[in-house]
């Protein structure tokens, strides 16, 4: 299982161990990491499960499609490395990937 | 002093409130009464993911058991809240249990509509609420098995999409003129009443379901204009409604929904009540609604947790919801009702538009078909009770966002 690192709400880095073939926002609930809500559960509706990715990473993942494009464009404060968590998915490839959750999630 | 907070109600708001109440400190003794026995886990996947066989049972809890663990949360799953004594502050369960609390949260949720017709009791007559209600189901459809399903609404359209998915025959009998007509708008029936029938779905309307006929088990659908519809499996999605009985007989006042004001609180001052089970004020719409959503429970736990702890937050949220079916995706901002103009953005043909309500030039829905960026933007534009300037609005090419009036 591959190590990610979440810098939560608070600054706290947690890091946890991502089980392969869910998403990374499953993985993330799973281990309780705050800020991450995740309301639809991965459906791509709610905004709530957004995160920004190291730049050394965004490469490195499969890029947005167009529905988490539109949800993050009026997400609260979306940056050039924002992603849904639900829409990337957990490979061996991403051991020592690190995201930052925002402060807040939703439509801001 | 709070000592001993009892939640009753293992669905979304429950699993939040308890959740919401630690992060915030509370460090007494807290306990979540779950009717069902499973952990507490997510329920729109059980019409989808769930239904297909794509998402496993393990993966629909909200947390693992360990969590509650560390929280020192006393999960009883599997044990009903069987009468409520609000005078001495006690819960009676089904298990012979009593349990007295300082505060109580009431998260009962709704329940499913039951048909009441002839044949209502047939084996193979399903409802799809509860894990265990879409385990019956997976078990009773194979490929080519022949599917009906009563009621056309988002329960009805999604099963009948994961069904279609996995091979069966499915027929929908809706008894409107149009599929979700309690939700959407004409054009966006329309669509996916569209979309269904392209993947070989039977859609039905004006059918009036009088009778389920079969020998010991359902065999076929007779409705009102004489029509049979043939079914291996059938599937009920008429509905729900808010589960009320342990508050009603207690005495609290219910009317669709268990009566609270902003603040989560029913007539009694220890008693609040969060998620579908309610019936509450919003003062942004400016009208009593009981509202079944993920997001209504989740966001009116949270303030009920906060309020259990004497923190006086109002729950005014803007409501949004969402529906898959097939490769299209519904998402809803808003409540339409009480709208004075409809304004369509974008062609239903080009499968990615919306349709604004205006109450006055004042935006309060939309519904977006494959356009989630009128949705985000719809969100906060309501939240904000902006105004709109119609002619841009009108304007498919000019982001929702920028629409608002000077």
């Amino acid at each position: 299982m591959p190590r990610i690192t979440f810098i939560e709400p608070d600054g706290l880095r947690r890091v946890i161990n991502a089980p392969i073939g869910i998403s990374l926002m499953e993985a993330a609930v799973q281990n309780g990491v705050r800020g991450i809500l995740a309301l639809c559960g991965g459906a791509c509706a709610c905004g709530t499960c957004h995160v920004y990715v190291d730049a050394a990473w965004l490469l490195r993942l499969a890029p947005r499609e167009e529905m988490e494009e539109g949800m993050l464009e009026c997400a609260w404060e979306p940056r050039d490395n924002s992603r849904l968590s639900c829409q990337i998915h957990v490979t061996a490839d991403l051991e020592g990937l690190e995201v930052t959750v925002p402060q807040r999630q939703g439509a801001m | 002093m709070i000592s001993t907070i009892v939640v009753v109600g293992g669905g979304q708001a429950g699993a939040q409130a308890v959740d919401t109440l630690r992060r915030e400190g509370f460090a007494g003794r807290l306990l979540l009464i779950c009717d069902e026995p499973a952990l507490p886990y997510q329920r729109p996947p059980l019409s989808k993911k769930y239904l297909s066989g794509e998402l496993t049972a393990e993966r629909l809890p909200f947390r693992h058991r360990a969590f509650y663990d560390e929280h020192r949360i006393e999960l009883k799953l599997g044990v009903r809240a069987v009468a409520l004594d609000p005078r001495a502050r006690r819960v009676d369960l089904d298990n012979g249990e009593a349990l007295s609390y300082d505060r109580l949260l009431l998260c009962l949720g709704a329940t499913a509509r039951r048909l009441t017709c002839p044949g209502a009791d047939l084996a193979g007559l399903h409802y799809l609420r509860t894990v265990a209600d879409v385990t019956l189901i997976r078990a009773a459809i194979k490929p080519g098995s022949r599917v009906a399903i009563i009621g056309g609404g988002y329960i009805g359209l999604e099963t009948a999409a994961t069904c279609r998915h996995m091979g069966c025959e499915v027929t929908v009998l809706e008894l409107a003129d149009r599929v979700m007509n309690r939700v959407v708008a004409p054009c966006v029936s329309e669509f996916f009443a569209r979309e269904h029938r392209a993947q070989g779905i039977h859609i039905l309307c004006n059918m009036q379901v009088t009778r389920i006929e079969g020998a010991g088990r359902v065999e076929r659908v007779v409705c009102a204009d004489g029509s049979e519809t043939a079914a291996d499996a059938l599937i009920v999605g008429v509905g729900a409604m808010a589960t009320t009985a342990l508050a009603s007989d207690a005495g609290l006042a219910c009317d669709n929904g268990i009566l609270v004001d902003e603040y989560c609180r029913t007539q009694d001052e220890a008693i609040f009540a969060a998620g579908d089970c309610t019936n509450h004020p919003s003062p942004r719409f400016r009208r009593r609604v009981r509202i079944e959503s993920v997001d209504n429970a989740f966001e009116q736990a949270k303030t009920a947790a906060l309020n259990l702890l004497d923190r006086n937050i109002a729950h005014d949220r803007v409501p949004w919801f969402w529906s898959d079916q097939f490769d299209s995706k519904l998402l809803i901002a808003g409540l339409s009702q009480d709208y004075d103009r409809q304004v369509l953005r974008g062609e239903p043909a080009s499968r990615s538009f919306s349709v604004c309500y205006l109450k006055g030039a004042e935006l309060i829905a939309v519904e977006a078909i494959n356009h989630s960026k009128d949705y985000m933007a719809a969100r906060k534009l309501i939240a904000d009770g902006a105004r709109m300037d119609l002619a841009k609005l009108a304007n498919p090419n000019l982001p929702l966002k920028e629409a608002a009036a000077a």
